[in-house]
């Protein structure tokens, strides 16, 4: 705890102000402003984690959200725990505890780390090759595979935090706050733009404003003197929203970006109480200007993952940005100029640099002198061919590459070192351009990928377009945004800027060591353990596409994405495989960016607010009288309505009981309601019902059955002709909105001819069906004056009347079986019209019934459940309802289809009832229906569609599809079970009542 | 996500929006002459191009108008949008 490795005080980081926290349980402490990443390398603690398949010890690799090893599980045993979040993002405050993942019992013991001794046995595709086979086996190996398998632990309870969604519409959005984001930006802003600029990190200025670099001058100041009074100017503008700590984590089509904007995850404990943790930004912009600079790459080399094995950019921001050393001598490993600068940083701040190792032949730039001049050795055209040291690098050795790079020559140079700063140049970050559907092009210069052509109003700017020195990213930057924003000028046109002057590099994908390839670990997917072997492995056994190279040796598919690797793994494929890299091409780079948080991805919408839900003007009345719910589509309707600890069966065989013996009353509003108006009314339902309707009289209502243009029975309901040219339809509750969109459809697109009219009236009425031998008395006490005798108001036939004040449509219309009315009100009224039916109907105990009860009774009079008796490939005739076919009508919705010779077949699954021997066995729903038993492979006749114990029958009645059903009429079949077979008979799916006599009781 | 033009509400996201899968594909007028493999031609065959593809959209969450679009599937970009009834583009 003594130590903290500082160099001086840093501009970004308060050092008044200490912060402590754990790490695997021990205490350390850090200053305001540091990462858990930099306060753990200032604690002299580099290693922070195990590798994913053999169990290495890995440290910090780099200084961002591209980190593939110091990746730690946050707040362990809290319900605010969180997994796979990067040391390197993670802002440390008070209170702060974090662990390794991966590693087991802990990150310094590690019982998998025998992987790493027994790892010529695990090449790419061991899980594959080896967990195969005997298939049966899988399980087993599958419990210990997940148990050593280091993916961090999901938190067991409830996300606590808020999380939150917000739209927003600008001009231009820029991402990403270097110094080419916040040039575009200012002047997008100050040309009138509606602008939003965005960066993942807390300060704006991207590496720019904490490198002081000799070499680079804006107008004869320092790079960073001069981004800061950009910044200022930048800060003042109205026209400018700025987000910092907020990443994109998708570019879709047609500019719709979606960001993760994180609020509270650097605050302490008692700070974050009842604020938004993370707001996801939905964000739909005109002109989107990538800004999104370039991620350094490694280096591939024997044993190149050791803790203290970094970036040199990272090694570099740790020393400039956070003041912190990360190691006390100090080796860079480069192919370019970039780890000069690095070195020299270091050397300015009295840290000792041992040497830079080349594997140029040289460079003759400023930077290169300058280090010389400070007397730091340089071993030109060397690679390091091994490192050593477990926990912690203590030495690298060094030799001599050959004229062509594949081998090594000479004695090996030994270096005590505890810090490697590797630099194998940079790959601009084109993840979100590619995500855009933009396409790539390889340049062989530089060895990257670059845009070439966009999807959409956007452009990419700065190192992200392949743009590396300071000169060409303004240059270029001036250039472009005139054209792309259609603006006159820059306010940077003008400015002076100095830059490098050599940027020569030799690209040498995977580097030779003195041992053969077999022997070496040279790693390129830090995080998954995929080695520059395991990818010719992966060649020599055939695989060709990158895309395949990928998956069997998972190179790039951790939960970094692969984004330092990806580029070293291209490489070896095309030097291995001899092809070009720009022909090979990459994988695909998919959403998000960085792992987002699925309460981030929901906002809002958790818990009851997960999906709406509509309630009926009755609900006060079901809650109150203890109903118990089930959700039919979005609705809420009532189920049963237990009285004393009732079952749900007990409920269920009373209110069934009731509804034919006296009366029942239901909420039947969540029936979908469709006023139908025009003068082709009437020839509309004809086309779209199966049934014939021109001549249904006025005040009458009639069933109709609803099909797919394919002949599938699609909806059903009953539909009153309320005058000449007015017509109100019912359909089921869940098929409303479907066959409104599908009415609709036939209406715009095939008969636009039609005058008529369709307006959904679901919602503006409430429905109370009461049904039983007693309805007629509870009406004619509810209105008096209404004639309910046969003549005036028979079955199937509707009256407009007023219950007191309260206008009311009722049809005479039945579900049931039974003597009932449909009364229909003005929603507002529902729960009084109810209540009405209720006091009336006290004296003949009427019971309120619910959707279970409603199932049962329609079950035992045969009528079906459009969804439940039918799914989508069942006809009119295959549920022996040809009766509502019309054979004289020329045209309607699928009738061509039922004479197709496939819906014409004999043995189509057709609907029929079916009895159990044993009247007590219901039967499950779902059950599968054979005749033979003691079959191979048994013939599956059908399914039981619908079953239940009928109270007014005394039995179990089902129905089924069966099939030829239709022609086996008392055959006994069987359903077997698991423990026992059931014997059935098929039986006429009327089972009660088949008379129809009690519709007229 | 797409940006679509609704030629009666303007420019909306494509969550208002339904697909509705070939466009000018016309019900017959005299189903029963049909044999079964012209009806099956009408009901069952579609078009799955990869390129320029005309499509029926419907802005299910607005206006509950149907419009045709001509988009190219190989990149999605949108290329025309018009009414139903009105006559496609030749080229």
């Amino acid at each position: 705890m003594a130590e903290n490795l500082r160099v001086k005080s840093s501009e970004f980081i308060d050092e008044t102000i200490r912060v402590s926290f754990k790490f695997n349980g021990k205490e350390y402490y850090g200053f305001k402003g540091d990462t858990l990443a930099s306060a753990l390398l200032a604690n002299n603690v580099h290693l922070v984690g195990r590798s994913f398949k053999y169990h290495r010890p890995r440290g910090i690799m780099t200084a961002g959200s591209e980190e593939p090893n110091a990746i730690v599980q946050v707040n362990d045993n809290t319900d605010r725990t969180e997994p796979n979040v990067r040391a390197t993002e993670l802002e440390i405050y008070e209170g702060l505890e974090a662990s390794s993942q991966n590693c087991w019992p802990s990150v310094n013991f590690d019982i998998g780390g025998i992987n790493n001794v027994i790892s010529p046995f695990l090449p790419a595709g061991f899980y594959y090759k080896t967990f195969m086979w005997p298939a049966s086996f899988w399980e087993k190996y599958e419990y210990f595979i997940r148990h050593s398998a280091g993916l961090g632990k999901s938190p067991k309870d409830k996300d606590p935090d808020i999380y939150d969604h917000r739209y927003i519409h600008c001009d231009v959005l820029v991402v990403g706050a270097g110094i080419s984001g916040i040039l575009a930006a200012k002047n997008a802003a100050k040309n009138n733009l509606k602008t939003l600029l965005v960066d993942e990190k807390n300060e704006l200025g991207g590496a720019t404003i904490y490198q002081n670099r000799e070499f680079n001058k804006i107008e004869n100041q320092s790079s960073s003197d001069w981004i800061k009074k950009e910044i200022q100017e930048l800060k003042k503008l109205n026209n400018l929203e700025i987000k910092t700590r907020t990443s994109v984590a998708a570019f879709h089509g047609y500019n719709y970006l979606l960001a993760r904007e994180n609020l509270t995850d650097h605050l302490e404990k008692k700070e974050k109480q009842g604020k938004i943790r993370q707001r996801l930004l939905k964000i739909r912009a005109k002109k989107v200007i990538l800004a999104t600079g370039a991620l350094e790459r490694p280096l591939i080399f024997n044993n190149n993952d050791r803790p203290g094995i970094m970036l040199s950019s990272a090694v570099k921001k740790y020393a400039d940005f956070y003041g912190v050393v990360s190691g006390k001598k100090n080796v860079f490993f480069t192919n370019n100029d970039s780890a000069y600068e690095s070195a020299l940083c270091l050397h300015n701040k009295g840290i000792k640099v041992e040497a830079v190792i080349d594997i140029r032949e040289n460079s003759g730039s400023k930077i290169v002198k300058a280090v010389n001049d400070a007397g730091i050795p340089i071993h030109w055209s060397h690679t390091i061919v091994d490192t050593k040291g477990y926990k912690k690098l203590n030495s690298i050795s060094a030799m001599k590459l050959s004229n062509d790079g594949s081998s090594v020559t000479g004695s090996k140079i030994d270096i005590v070192c505890d810090c490697l700063g590797v630099a194998g140049g940079w790959t601009p970050a084109v993840h979100l351009f590619t995500q855009s559907g933009g396409k790539l092009t390889f340049d062989e210069t530089n060895k990257v990928f670059l845009p070439n052509k966009y999807s959409s109003e956007q452009i990419s700017v700065g190192s992200c377009n392949g743009d590396f020195k300071i000169k060409e990213i303004i240059n270029n930057l001036s250039i472009n945004l005139k054209e792309f924003l259609n603006i006159e000028k820059t306010d940077f046109d003008n400015v002076t800027v100095e830059s490098e002057d050599d940027n020569s590099k030799r690209n040498i994908w995977l580097l030779p060591s003195d041992k053969p390839l077999g022997k070496t670990k040279p790693f390129v997917d830090y995080q998954n353990d995929a080695t520059a072997k395991d990818i010719k492995l992966a060649l020599r056994e055939g695989f060709r596409s990158i895309e395949h190279v990928k998956r069997y040796t998972t190179t790039g598919m951790g939960t970094d994405q692969g984004k330092l690797g990806n580029m070293h793994a291209l490489g070896i494929i095309a030097d291995t495989a001899d092809v070009k890299m720009g022909e090979l091409g990459t994988t695909t780079f998919r959403p998000p960016y960085t792992p987002l948080t699925f309460g981030t991805i929901v906002g809002r919408n958790v818990g009851e607010y997960f999906d709406v839900f509509r309630r009926t003007p009755m609900n006060d009345w079901h809650v109150e009288n203890k109903a118990e719910f089930e959700n039919v589509g979005q609705w809420k309707r009532a189920w049963y309505y237990p009285i004393n600890n009732e079952s749900m069966h007990e409920a269920v065989q009373r209110e069934s009981m009731a509804a034919r013996e006296t009366a029942g009353i239901l909420d039947a509003s969540t029936l979908g309601k469709i006023d139908i108006q025009g003068t082709d009314a009437s020839e509309f339902l004809n086309r779209v019902y199966t049934n014939a309707w021109s001549k249904l009289g006025i005040g009458k209502c009639r069933y109709g059955l609803m099909l797919n243009e394919d002949g599938m029975v699609y909806d059903d309901g009953v539909t009153t002709r309320l005058g000449e040219n007015h017509y109100i339809m019912t359909t089921t509750t869940g098929g409303a909105a479907n066959v409104l969109g599908k009415l609709e459809d036939y209406l715009q697109t095939e008969w636009p001819e039609l005058d008529v009219y369709l307006t959904s009236v679901t919602d503006h009425y409430a429905t109370a069906s009461i049904c039983g031998p007693n309805s007629k008395k509870i009406l004619n006490k509810i209105i008096p004056d209404l004639d309910l005798s046969e003549e005036n108001f028979p079955h199937m036939s509707f009256k407009d009347t007023q219950i007191e004040n309260i206008k009311c449509r009722i049809m005479r219309i039945s579900f049931t079986g039974e003597h009932s009315y449909e009364i229909n009100v003005q929603a507002n009224y529902g729960k009084a019209v109810w209540e009405k039916c209720m006091e009336a109907g006290k004296e003949f105990n009427i019971t309120p019934y619910g959707t279970e009860t409603m199932h049962l009774l329609r079950a035992e009079k045969g009528f079906i459940i459009v969804g439940q008796d039918t799914d989508g490939t069942m006809t009119p005739i295959d549920l022996q309802m040809d009766w509502i076919v019309s054979k004289k009508k020329y045209d309607f919705i699928g009738k061509r289809s039922l004479y197709r010779s496939d819906t014409m077949k004999e043995d189509r699954k057709q609907l029929v009832g079916l009895l159990t021997d044993d009247p007590n066995i219901v039967l499950e729903e779902g059950a599968q229906i054979v005749s033979e038993l003691n079959q191979s492979p048994v013939n599956m006749l059908g399914h039981v569609t619908s079953s239940y114990y009928s109270p007014n029958l005394k039995k179990s009645i089902a129905l089924a599809v069966v099939r030829g059903g239709k022609n086996m009429m008392g055959k006994k079949l069987f359903i077997p079970m698991e423990n026992k077979t059931i014997n059935v008979t098929i039986a006429n799916p009327v089972f009660f009542d088949t008379e129809n006599k009690r519709l007229n009781a | 996500m797409f940006l679509i033009n609704c030629p009666y509400c303007g420019e909306r996201d494509q969550h208002e929006f339904k697909a509705g899968g070939e466009a000018h594909i016309e019900r017959p007028k005299q189903p029963t002459e049909l044999s079964d493999d012209e009806w099956a031609e009408y009901l069952f065959m579609r078009k799955n191009i990869k390129g320029v593809q005309f499509e029926r959209w419907n802005h299910a969450h607005g206006c509950r108008k149907w419009f045709n679009m001509v988009r190219d599937t190989s990149n999605d970009q949108i290329k025309l949008i018009y009414k139903m009834g009105e006559k496609p583009p030749s080229e």
